[in-house]
């Protein structure tokens, strides 16, 4: 189980970088997503796995560890609030560019 | 206490003119005034202590561990120097309000200058050396938004730059030199260090420490050869000037000279060091005074070789000199800010400050010409004013310096005074005397008493200071002169001390020399203007500029404008960075048993790993890359129950669900499909790294669950108070809602400021006309005829009530169940989500009674009453309590504060997962759909 979530974890970051490395706006922030899915697994994964021991008091004989959970819970919702921030930013940047591209045109301004 | 909220008024206090402006620009003056005098009349509670010879502490532990700790501390040096930092700073404050222009943003001024203030008091007021450090810094970098205030002004930009790169500089040099002395001092508490002379004088690690500290405090106090950024931040408002240059930001390096003095000085290093820095400053900052045209720089000059004065002074290691140095702080501070705010007049009135353009003023504006002669006499030292007084008693202290050689020193003190002299009559005589001129920029007259008050006021310091130097001056000087050295010093101030004392003659020397410099000025400004000098300004700009070349060099070439180069650089470097980790160290594998699995587990991961895979090459087309996101992202789901977080499996359903409706919404208003542009060999570039860096997270994670933790847990003690503590058999919420509650009501704020964000940006795109315009163009996709269909619209509509049930249901049993606000929060979303799917966006926007932002704010009020409510017991923030109540026809329940606090995050989340979706989907009133109002409307044929 330990291999299989570790390979999850693994297969999940790589597919985000890659899409990360793409030019356009909407892989990036599909990349982003995939990014978050394997970085809450890894941080739940500190906590260790284990069958049968949610932290509901009196349901168990033994509990997994209850502060990674709560940790990654928070992650989790505040990874969709920056989704959806980045989600308008990419919509406006090319309402207003009239492209999605993520990297600065040769011939646009150089930043100074 | 009220030393620490003394140093801390200023910074709470910079929020006020930001909000004040709103109410116009007096209120904001007012304001900030109130700010600063309350500090003031703070300060003068504390004084009658500190007069007696008590020293005021105030003591809060920061950072024990690193010997950090926000220890103030106020004896007489403080006090006279928080009394000039808070007095004169009133008194610009005055003056700001009425020389600033109406275009100038005052309400950015005022909260600089309350920043600026708040750290000079913290550099006067702190006791602990590292705190003081904190405050230097922030003194730098409060400077340079005042000195750039005027940010279209290039020569301001550049002032600032220059200011803060010299006095940053110095001041990491002073960090250095101050850790050195905290480790001789075995503590970074000044109280302590202050009583280590001989310590600290023994050590090889004095004289290292002496000149990395003396040049934080020479680059500070504008000495030679750091003089030169002074005269360049002249370009700021001369309000500010007035501040920076008279009391505050070059006096911080005097003041840090005298507060070491006990520890530092006395030996030849600091002698030979500091006064003949001092001397040659003095020297120098005068004779270049002297030949400056503009009236600011001649006082930005003037300022130098005072300054350089007052450093000998201090040089010379006798508590005698000291006391005077200290005598000369409060004489120039007074002087110097008048005349800078009268140059400010002259510039204010007649558009110019160039001495050559100028002259004749005295009988167009006779006030300031009153104030101008006043201060100028005094910085000239002519009796009975206070600059008299400092003066002599600075040459009578120069006569008894006998090295190299006896009157050397006495000497060049002298010169320096003659031509201080010189350029004080100087600006008085081409200024003001003279004849009337017909070709001013603007016809001169007085101000209105606005802008003379503040001056005035200085100006009347002058005399009485000089008229009555003991009852005026005598006891604070005393109070900061003992505290400054550790000796009892009682001044005996007078104007009169024979004809015996050498001090007269040279007095009389320096006077009558000045006068021969100003009678005969035409030829030497034909021979200074003759003669090639170094320019120091040059000097910096060869060194900066070639630095400045090379970092653009070095930046451009990491970063071209390429997110995607940029991203994979820095990959690259991360990954270098983990593989020499990795392989400068044995690998051993975990110990950890592991557990078996089984072929639901890997049917399901299997599902997973493969839609995650399939993404990469599908991704072109954008609505199958989403929907393999949304299939990996509800499969994490079962993952997260399956070993036991059914807490995060919920939730994870709830956010897929919203996140995948966002992005659909998103995708309305973007291409539908990625256009391949990258060529091979970089998309095996890009995998390549990819892999690389899946390959070392998967490992990481693998390496990590195969081992037991290094250290164990700190949920134990979770588990054990969830129930007992909480009141909460469901650990995860306990934790969420109480133990770390905080982290909650930020991320619950976080999450409401994001959703704002996204209503504030959708809304500038309306507003945007080519935005319009573009909306308008966008290929409408092939829709059904049927845009509503009606079985989605009754479907929905019976769900809603249901799903509200469920939601209602999870809220309550959150606290010993999995669920809680954020799910309750979520799944209530969804159900006003489908409504919005099924029945368009018009017809819901429409009965929905209640404002997404409302809710967002109710969230974070509820949450915040629901913390602040254990105040009312007693307790700290967010403590929660818990009470069990038996209604008759019910069961036992259980009633919990935290529960409201929870309430709070269910409406924070469920307003800001509204607004987020609500805002983006108003894009399409300009796409051209036609809005619908009834409940479900055919589209038009097509």
């Amino acid at each position: 189980m330990e291999a299989l979530l570790a390979t999850i974890i693994g297969v999940l970051a790589a597919v985000g970088i890659y899409l990360m490395l793409r030019l356009r706006t909407f892989p990036v922030i599909l990349g982003l997503t995939f990014l978050s899915y394997a970085v809450n697994l890894f941080l739940f994964a500190s906590g260790r796995l284990a069958l049968n021991a949610a932290p509901i008091i009196g349901t168990a004989e033994r509990y997994t560890d209850p502060l990674p959970q709560a940790l990654v819970l928070t992650a989790i919702v505040i990874s969709f609030g920056m989704t959806a921030v980045i989600m308008i930013m990419a919509v406006g940047g090319y309402l207003q560019a009239g492209h999605d591209r993520v990297d600065l045109d040769r011939d646009d301004e150089e930043p100074t | 206490m009220s030393l620490a909220l003394i140093a801390a008024l200023p910074f709470l206090g910079a929020l006020l003119p930001g909000l004040t402006i709103r109410m116009g620009r007096t209120a904001c003056a007012v304001s900030t005034g109130a700010v600063t005098l309350v500090a003031l009349l703070l300060l003068a509670s504390l004084a009658p202590a500190v007069l007696r010879g008590e020293v005021v502490q105030t003591r809060i532990d920061w950072l024990p561990a690193l010997g950090l700790n926000a220890n103030f501390m106020l004896d007489g040096l403080g006090l006279l120097f928080a009394g000039l930092i808070l007095g004169i700073g009133l008194l610009i404050i005055l003056y700001a309000r009425f020389y600033l222009a109406t275009s100038d943003p005052m309400g950015q001024f005022y909260s600089y200058l309350l920043l600026f203030q708040g750290a000079m008091l913290g550099i006067v007021l702190s006791d602990n050396i590292l705190l003081l450090l904190v405050f230097w810094e922030l003194t730098s970098l409060s400077s340079f938004l005042l000195i750039g205030y005027w940010k279209h002004l290039p020569e301001g930009r550049r002032g600032a730059r220059m200011a803060l790169a010299v006095t940053g500089g110095g001041g990491l040099a002073m960090i250095a030199g101050m850790l050195i002395l905290g480790q001789i001092a075995g503590s970074y508490d000044l109280s302590v260090i202050l009583t280590q002379k001989t310590a600290i004088q023994a050590s090889p690690l004095y004289l290292p420490a002496l000149i990395l500290i003396l040049a934080g405090a020479f680059t500070k106090s504008a000495q030679f050869p750091f003089h030169f950024w002074l005269p360049h931040a002249m370009a700021a408002p001369t309000p500010v000037s007035a501040y920076l240059h008279s009391a505050t930001m070059v006096k911080a390096g005097i003041f840090l000279m005298a507060r070491m003095w006990p520890v530092l000085s006395g030996t030849f290093e600091w002698f030979v060091i500091v006064s003949f820095t001092g001397l040659f400053t003095m020297l120098l900052g005068a004779k270049i005074a002297l030949f400056k045209d503009d009236l600011k720089a001649l006082l930005a000059y003037s300022t130098v070789s005072h300054l350089g004065l007052i450093t000998m002074l201090l040089g010379f290691g006798t508590p005698e000199a000291a006391a005077v140095a200290i005598f000369h702080i409060v004489n120039h501070a007074s002087f110097k800010a008048a005349l800078f705010l009268t140059a400010g007049i002259v510039d204010h009135e007649t558009h110019t400050r160039d001495l050559s353009r100028l002259g004749g003023l005295r009988r167009l504006m006779p006030v300031t010409f009153a104030i101008a002669a006043i201060a100028s006499l005094s910085m000239a030292g002519i009796p009975p004013l206070n600059g008299f007084l400092s003066k002599e008693m600075m040459l009578g202290e120069a006569v008894h310096v006998a090295w190299p050689t006896p009157w050397l020193v006495g000497l060049a003190a002298t010169i320096g005074a003659l031509l201080s002299v010189a350029y004080s009559f100087r600006f008085l005589a081409h200024g003001f005397l003279g004849p009337l001129r017909s070709d001013y920029p603007r016809a001169p007259h007085d101000p209105a008493p606005g802008l003379w008050a503040a001056p005035a006021v200085l100006a009347a310091l002058v005399v009485l200071i000089g008229l009555f130097p003991n009852l005026m001056s005598g006891w604070i000087v005393d109070a900061a002169a003992t505290a400054t050295t550790g000796t009892a010093i009682l001044l005996h101030l007078s104007h009169w001390h024979g004809l015996a004392a050498p001090a007269l003659w040279m007095s009389l020397a320096a006077i009558g020399g000045g006068l021969v410099v100003l009678g005969t000025y035409p030829r030497l400004r034909r021979l200074w203007d003759a003669t090639p000098r170094p320019e120091a300004k040059r000097l910096y700009d060869g060194l900066i500029e070639p630095l400045a070349a090379d970092a653009r060099k070095l930046t451009s070439a990491l970063h071209n404008g390429s997110f995607s180069r940029s991203l994979a650089i820095g990959l690259a470097a991360i990954l270098a960075a983990t593989a020499y980790a990795f392989f400068a160290a044995p690998y051993q594998p975990g110990s950890r048993a592991i557990l078996a699995p089984d072929f639901v587990t890997l049917a399901l991961g299997a599902v997973l790993l493969l839609a995650a895979l399939a993404t990469p090459f599908l991704h072109r087309n954008r609505l199958i890359a989403l929907i393999l996101t949304g299939v990996v992202g509800l499969l994490i789901a079962p993952l997260f129950a399956l070993f036991s977080a059914p807490d995060l499996a919920l939730t994870q359903v709830g956010v897929e669900v919203v996140t995948v409706l966002l992005m659909l919404l998103a995708l309305n208003f973007l291409p539908k499909d990625t256009p391949a542009e990258s060529a091979v060999p970089r998309r095996l570039r890009d995998a390549g790294i990819a892999a690389l860096a899946g390959l070392g997270l998967g490992s990481l994670a693998y390496a990590m669950l195969t081992r037991a933790p290094a250290f164990p847990s700190i949920s134990a003690f979770h588990l054990a108070q969830s129930k007992s503590g909480a009141g909460g058999t469901n650990a995860v919420n306990t934790i969420i809602v109480d133990f770390r509650g905080y982290d909650t009501f930020g991320e619950i704020i976080v999450l409401g400021i994001a959703a704002l964000i996204i209503f504030a940006l959708s809304e500038t795109l309306l507003r945007n006309a080519a935005v319009s315009r573009r909306l308008a163009r966008l290929p409408r996709t092939v829709e059904s005829g049927d845009r509503h269909p009606v079985m989605f619209v009754v479907g929905t509509r019976l769900l809603l009530p249901m799903a509200m049930m469920v939601g209602v249901y999870i809220f309550l049993r959150g606290h010993n169940l999995p669920g809680g606000g954020f799910v309750a929060g979520l799944v209530f979303a969804i159900a006003y989500l489908l409504q919005y799917l099924a029945s368009g966006y018009d017809w819901s926007h429409a009965r929905q009674r209640f404002d997404q932002h409302v809710l967002i704010g109710w969230g974070v009020f509820v949450a915040a009453l629901a913390g602040v409510g254990a105040w009312a017991f007693g307790l700290p923030f967010l403590t929660s309590g818990y009470t069990y109540l038996h209604l008759p026809p019910l069961d036992e329940f259980e009633l919990a504060t935290a529960a409201i606090f929870d309430l709070g995050v269910f409406l924070c989340v469920l307003g800001a997962v509204l607004l987020a979706l609500a805002s983006l989907s108003r894009l399409a009133l300009k796409t051209g759909e036609r809005p619908n109002v009834a409940a479900h409307d055919l589209e038009e044929a097509r």
